[in-house]
């Protein structure tokens, strides 16, 4: 769905990158450590199609974020009546 | 609202790094084994839709665009102290995997994107709803204006922030303008897409509603009577 919807996601800079531009406050700013990485961005590196890259960026990230958030239901719901704590 | 490395300095990020990992401790404390076996897949669940809506930027005014933040409506839906778990689940993971938000702004992104936004919109929710008729159509207006208010408050920790440790020649009142004036707009989409969010929610499965819950219970109850019976 993610992949989907990416298609049509504005590529224009987000708020704070727009306020922070205007201002010249973006002048200090450097790119992550990690921005070269496979999946920087939400695209796949070495995917020349843009919206082929952005969906599979958006199905990877939908499953990471899915795995961790299995973790979240694991830690956060009562253990049943009779298990043992 | 991913803020790149060196917008402001070490001392602010990393002071920002430590109030965030204890909030995120106490949230960790607080939320262990809180939902029951019908509300925690949401947890998870709120997770994936904030990740996949924050992919989406709407475009706001001239030349720039917006994002849901999602603090306010993982705030109302799972309470605030699994929605700092999910807030920090996928902030971490967009700076980590998708490089999106700086590693050394990770702490501040935490914090203002999950841990201000959650609980400026908590203790919003609970002040309001005590005012008001305890409907669902009060649940929906107040998330909405909870939503505008948690991203203005993002913002202002923002400028906060940067009044703190800002790296480049800058002047306060105008950083203040340019930051409120478009998250404005950014927060009107928040209320958007927090009260349509909730609404549909509601709609379908208001027990779900961790906000509604204490309001709307009459009905559920009954039901849950009638299945043990």
């Amino acid at each position: 769905m993610a992949g989907f919807f990416s298609f049509y996601s504005s590529s224009q800079p987000d708020g704070l990158e727009k306020a922070t531009a205007e201002q010249g406050l973006d002048v200090t700013a450097i790119d992550s450590a990690n921005a070269d990485s496979a999946l920087a961005d939400y695209g796949v590196a070495g995917i020349e199609n843009q919206r082929l890259s952005g969906f599979l960026g958006g199905a990877i990230g939908i499953a990471v974020v899915g795995i961790a958030g299995t973790g979240i239901y694991f830690w956060v719901r009562t253990p049943k009546s009779g298990d043992i704590k | 609202m991913h803020m790149p490395d060196g917008l402001i300095n070490a001392p602010v990020s990393i002071g920002a790094a430590v109030i965030a990992a204890g909030a995120i401790t106490v949230g960790l404390k607080k939320s262990k084994g809180t939902l029951d076996s019908q509300t925690a897949p949401l947890a998870g669940l709120v997770a994936v839709f904030i990740f996949a809506f924050q992919m989406m930027n709407f475009p706001v005014a001239a030349g720039t665009s917006g994002h849901l933040m999602g603090g306010a409506l993982a705030s109302i839906l799972v309470g605030p102290y699994v929605a700092i778990l999910v807030m920090t689940v996928v902030v971490s993971l967009q700076a980590l995997v998708f490089a999106d938000g700086g590693l050394s702004a990770l702490g501040l992104n935490l914090l203002n994107m999950g841990i201000v936004s959650i609980v400026v919109s908590a203790l919003l929710f609970a002040g309001l709803m005590k005012l008001l008729p305890k409907t669902r159509t009060s649940i929906i207006g107040v998330s909405a204006t909870v939503a505008v208010i948690s991203v203005l408050a993002s913002a202002g920790a923002f400028v906060f922030e940067y009044s703190l440790g800002g790296n480049a020649t800058y002047n306060i009142a105008s950083v203040l303008i340019s930051v409120m004036g478009v998250h404005v707009l950014i927060g009107i989409g928040e209320a958007i897409i927090t009260g349509l969010t909730i609404g549909a929610i509601l709609a379908t499965r208001a027990d779900l509603v961790y906000g509604a819950r204490k309001f709307l219970p009459a009905h559920n109850l009954l039901i849950k009577e009638s299945v043990v019976a």
